[in-house]
């Protein structure tokens, strides 16, 4: 049996180009994830009833169906919804920022809750309002308290975005599995993006347990 | 300064506090004493809105706090408070710590609110550890520093909660001193404490409380003289024991 490795080589600069689309979705989900979770989180932990009721029923709603079909979903509605056709690469975009949205959430608000409540009078004692405690008292905190498992979603997210080539977008996976029809080398193609996720992945990941450590000698 | 009038509160069906009314005037220093569960601390907390009451009002500097339209953020700004277990920044220096509700809460600008912050550190005896974090201080130095915050924002009477309850006993003196300092400057305090010695050295009145209720309030002569409630004698009797 031959493997042809050559023409992956051949092949690199459109890997690279969805590898970047890759990053460029994770940095993105990642930081509107990040925002509109924290809106979530604090619309959880709100004694305001409607608002605390409505985000747990979006948390809820998103953490409990598939990604795969939620990227499907939102491909065929938002052209339906908008009269736009936004393609497969907008639309990926923006499933994952409403996705991931909900899984940030569930983090930042755990971190809020690890906040003690005497800080949280200490802030109020201060003077600060609701907004400025959160902005200069608890938020500050509670991200420190769960920064690594924000970038740990944040691996998951990355490795997640794999999936947004069903839609026909043309991410790491959809690149790869594009030369591999075209030239079929589908075992090539998929070894090499497979050493790519694990690297970048792996590296991550040892990464954040470091950082972990770090953040236990601070506190 | 204070007035509270009548509060009471509950946890569900437990009372915590039963119609609890007192004053604290311009320039008084009222110490609150009673035994751990009495209702003291919940008390204190009331007079800036940090545990809100079912009943009775505390007008505040002529100002309700019952009244849902107080602006409450702004009547805090105005009320020093310590805490029992400090309550610093911890992702914050010691100079941030004294100067952020001065600048986002007063507007004042980040020197204006660093030079009033370093003369306070000063007359507590911390500018060596303007740029350390808290967790790098002592209980005592986070307490004094957790002082010199809550003047910073120029208060118009103080409140103590067990400021020295979670210190160990050779950081007392250390935060004791400047309230007693504070006390002979003319601030009007309101401490909940155990320290009776701070009380009789410079208290106005003693509140005694007990199962939520005031049960004695009176001058601090009287207090110590002669507490007419036999539970306010038996608490003494207990803490002035050794």
């Amino acid at each position: 049996m031959d493997f042809n490795f050559s023409a992956i080589v051949d092949s690199k600069d459109f890997l690279w180009e969805g590898l970047k689309y890759s990053a460029s979705l994770t940095l993105f989900a990642t930081f509107f994830g990040i925002v509109f979770g924290t809106l979530l989180a604090m619309a959880r932990l709100s004694s305001i009833k409607p608002l605390n009721l409505a985000a747990s029923a979006y948390v809820n709603l998103f953490r409990s169906v598939p990604l795969l079909l939620v990227i499907f979903w939102f491909y065929i509605l938002v052209p339906l919804i908008s009269g736009v056709q936004v393609g497969a690469d907008k639309s990926a975009y923006i499933t994952f920022a409403i996705f991931e949205a909900a899984y940030f959430c569930e983090i930042i608000r755990a971190g809020i809750q690890s906040i003690s409540r005497g800080q949280v009078s200490a802030g109020q004692a201060m003077g600060f309002t609701y907004a400025q405690n959160m902005r200069y008292v608890i938020l500050p905190q509670a991200f420190r308290n769960v920064v690594p498992l924000l970038l740990t979603q944040t691996i998951i997210l990355f490795q997640d975005t794999s999936l947004v080539y069903v839609v026909g977008a043309t991410d790491l996976l959809g690149a790869a599995s594009k030369v591999a029809n075209r030239d079929y080398i589908p075992v090539e193609m998929y070894v090499t993006v497979a050493v790519i996720y694990f690297t970048i992945s792996f590296v991550l990941s040892r990464l954040v347990k470091r950082l972990h450590t770090a953040i236990a000698v601070i506190r | 300064m204070i007035s509270i009038k009548n509060v009471s509160k509950w946890y569900g069906n437990f009372q915590v506090l039963t119609d609890c009314t007192t004053e604290v005037k311009k320039g008084e220093v009222v110490v609150v004493c009673g035994p751990s569960g009495s209702g003291k601390s919940t008390l204190i907390k009331t007079v800036n809105a940090l545990e809100p009451f079912q009943k009775g009002d505390i007008v505040v500097d002529g100002i309700s706090i019952a009244d849902p339209k107080t602006n409450l953020p702004k009547l805090r700004s105005r009320v020093g408070m310590v805490f029992q277990h400090f309550e610093l920044f911890p992702h914050l220096t010691i100079t941030d710590n004294l100067a952020i509700a001065q600048q986002k809460v007063l507007g004042r600008s980040r020197d204006e609110a660093r030079a009033k912050g370093a003369k306070l550190l000063e007359r507590v005896g911390l500018s060596a550890h303007a740029a350390k974090f808290p967790g790098q201080l002592s209980g005592g130095q986070q307490q004094r520093v957790a002082i010199a915050r809550a003047l910073a924002m120029d208060p118009i009477v103080m409140l103590f909660d067990e400021p020295t309850s979670a210190l160990d006993p050779e950081m007392v003196n250390e935060v004791l001193d400047v309230m007693v300092q504070l006390a002979h400057e003319g601030m009007t305090m309101m401490c909940v404490t155990h320290e009776m010695g701070f009380a009789r050295k410079v208290a106005n009145r003693v509140i005694f409380m007990d199962k939520g209720k005031i049960e004695e309030d009176c001058s601090k002569e009287d207090f110590f003289g002669s507490p007419r409630g036999e539970r306010a004698q038996l608490f003494l009797s207990k803490i002035l024991q050794h």
